[in-house]
């Protein structure tokens, strides 16, 4: 086997964390400049955050995101779930390939495309029905889903392969109709997939510039939005200021998931590895120390079980 | 009070005990050219522990699945209790399923797993309780109540699962290899127990098994299947002194087969010739065929006698070389090769060992049987 040389790895691991972390440390260093010029530095300040609390439309933008995003996620976990759920449970029905295509086509069309197209859509819809009038929120939300959906499809139907059919047909077995072992069974156990959909639809909703730029109005631009045209402009430590707001947000929020998942998962061990622990002195001790023990432990039974044993 | 009401409704269920109670009549099942059942027939009466054995692919799997409605039989019907299921879907069939891999849900207690299939019948609440507490009181379980699945060790989820069962009081129980996901150390006390609580409580039962062991120790009877057909259905016992034919033979227990040819054939007595044996085969029974008639023999290891000297019988014995011993403990398996080359299995018991008489390897022995060891096969 040949060895890594110890020096040459730490270098080139050195090299590539610096080229994808260097230009975030530098609009972060740049944030708290003084000078209006991006690129001079002329002394410490927080003068661009007190800035941006004035940026009436700058705040007006971000809730406007934020509610597109959220609004996004939800519709999008909705029909996403719906979706991949078929795709993985409802076997080999015809045009299975097609509809599968169909619904991952999304992820690879060129978004300027896809754009176009629902800009050309809601342009003949307004002209033919009258509805929807003009472009907004209601727009970009429908592109936005639409965009999702796919990503939120596949994550649920790669969870839902994966997961034993065993729980639904117990589920099935004790008495529950399929609809009641989807909400009560399935639903619970794929809620990690749900989860990451959700917040993938919410991410992308959030930060999407092109979709957006096609079916948005007057007066509904999100923050991408303004931040581009305002850059096109010329390049603006308030903008940096905002940057380094949003990466302490999303910084704290990865930490913070994953600190919750990995203590989740540690405990989830810690309490199989004692209840395999227990098991030598549970089953071996024939008939049976241990689980007269257990049954002490619960008060009566003990009793109640030995009586019926001899009638 | 709790056991005692489980038992009462046992007993008043076995006092009403008549014969075909789960009836499997003629079933076929085909995946797509795929024949999984082949026409099968199996009666099985209230109360009894009925086994399923086979190799994996024979078709045991599909048959439960139909029982518990996950299938649909292509063919052929199935009763329970006198009533048609083939057209009930599995959350109204009188029928709960104990899963290979148990099947508890993760995201619910112990209590809330066994109480689920009341709760969507839509039963009392005082009474769910009741009778939640009843079956893990049953299955010593009350304990761990308030636990998740993942808190329990491997025995402990599979009385869960038994209770979770059993507390809907079905017509008819399913066990999907119920031993297979245990160690091998702690299958057979579970074995045990779980036969107690299942004759205790009274129930109806088909059991799924490729371990013919684990169908011997807990089934009344059973039924052995290969590629979609039933090739033998019996008690244990006479399916392992009696098979009828070779794969039974073969598939419960080891056994020696030795392919030969009628010669003579009275109503109490048979003799066959064979290849491999310098005298005739003797067998104390008749059996029905023609003369001629091309049949193997089968002896159980257990069986076979080793000797130094030539036995006196003039039926039934062979000469060959021990080519190897496996001490097993309570016994040791001889495999001796006869002048053909084909090698014989014999058990000897572990007191013929410690008297120091036994033969050791290379020695040259006799392998004889009585006139009552050797069963015909006609297939």
């Amino acid at each position: 086997m040949i060895k890594p040389s110890k020096p040459l790895s730490v270098s080139v691991l050195g090299l590539g964390y610096l080229f994808l972390y260097l230009p975030i440390i530098l609009l972060v260093i740049y944030s708290f400049n003084e000078s209006k010029l991006v690129t001079v530095w002329s002394g410490f300040s927080t003068k661009w955050y007190a800035a941006l609390l004035d940026d009436d439309e700058l705040i007006t933008a971000a809730w406007l995101s934020l509610k597109i995003a959220l609004m996004t996620a939800f519709a999008a976990v909705a029909i996403g779930t719906w979706a991949g759920f078929v795709l993985a449970r409802f076997g080999r029905f015809r045009m299975l390939t097609l509809f599968t295509a169909m619904i991952n086509a999304p992820l690879v069309i060129p978004e300027v495309i896809q754009g176009i197209s629902l800009l050309l859509l809601f342009v003949a819809m307004e002209q033919m029905l009258g509805w929807p009038q003009g472009r907004g929120i209601f727009t970009i939300w429908i592109g936005h889903v639409m965009l999702c959906v796919s990503y939120v499809a596949i994550v649920v139907q790669s969870r839902v392969k994966e997961l034993n059919m065993a729980y639904e047909e117990a589920a099935m077995d004790l008495g529950a109709t399929p609809l009641k072992v989807f909400f009560v069974i399935t639903l619970p156990l794929i809620a990690q997939a749900l989860i990451s959909g959700w917040l993938l639809s919410f991410t992308l909703s959030l930060d999407d510039l092109v979709l957006t730029a096609f079916l948005s109005g007057p007066g509904s631009s999100t923050l991408p939005l303004v931040v581009f045209s305002r850059v096109r402009l010329g390049l603006n430590p308030e903008m940096n200021a905002l940057a380094t707001i949003f990466i302490l947000l999303v910084s704290i929020g990865v930490v913070a998931a994953n600190q919750y998942m990995r203590a989740s998962e540690r405990r989830r061990a810690r309490e199989m590895r004692m209840a395999f622990q227990n098991e030598p002195t549970v089953v071996e001790t024939g008939d049976s120390p241990a689980m007269a023990r257990s049954a002490r432990g619960a008060g009566e039974p003990s009793l109640l079980t030995r009586k019926g044993a001899q009638s | 009070m709790n056991v005692q009401t489980l038992e009462r409704n046992a007993s008043a269920a076995s006092r009403q005990q008549g014969k075909g109670f789960v009836e499997v009549i003629d079933v076929v099942k085909k995946f797509g050219d795929a024949v999984a059942l082949n026409h099968v027939n199996l009666t099985i009466e209230k109360n009894e522990l009925f086994a399923l054995l086979g190799s994996s692919g024979c078709g045991k799997s599909t048959l439960l699945r139909i029982l518990a409605g996950f299938e649909t039989a292509t063919e052929g019907k199935i009763l329970i209790d006198g009533e048609d299921l083939a057209r009930v879907p599995p959350y109204h069939r009188p029928v709960n399923m104990m899963f290979q891999s148990y099947a508890l849900f993760p995201h619910m207690t112990v209590e809330r797993n066994v109480a689920f299939g009341l709760r969507q019948e839509g039963v009392p609440r005082n009474e769910i309780t009741e009778r939640v507490n009843e079956a893990l009181d049953l299955v010593q379980m009350r304990k761990f109540a308030q636990r998740k699945p993942h808190q329990l060790s491997g025995g402990q989820q599979q009385r869960v699962a038994l209770a979770r069962s059993l507390v809907k009081r079905p017509k008819l129980l399913l066990l999907d290899e119920p031993m297979s996901a245990l160690d091998k150390k702690i299958r057979q006390q579970t074995q045990f127990e779980l036969m107690n609580i299942l004759g205790k409580v009274g129930v109806t039962c088909v059991m799924v098994t490729h371990d013919q062991e684990e169908a011997m120790t807990m089934a009344d009877r059973l039924a052995v299947m290969s590629e979609g057909e039933v090739v033998q259905i019996g008690e244990p016992t006479a399916v392992y002194e009696f098979p009828n034919s070779r794969f039974s033979a073969e598939f419960i227990g080891s056994t020696n087969l030795f392919d030969g040819v009628v010669v003579e054939d009275e109503p109490d007595h048979v003799y066959i010739e064979s290849a491999s044996l310098p005298v005739r085969l003797y067998i104390s029974h008749g059996i029905t065929g023609p003369l001629g008639m091309d049949v193997s023999v089968s002896v159980r290891p257990e069986r076979v006698v080793l000797s130094r000297a030539k036995p006196q019988q003039p039926y039934n014995w062979v000469q060959g070389v021990v080519k190897d011993v496996a001490y097993m403990g309570s016994y040791a398996l001889y495999r001796v090769e006869l002048g053909n080359g084909r090698m014989v299995t014999a058990n000897v018991a572990g007191m013929v060992l410690s008297q120091g008489e036994a033969p050791s390897y290379g020695e040259e022995v006799f392998v004889s049987w009585n006139e009552s060891s050797g069963v015909v096969l006609t297939k």
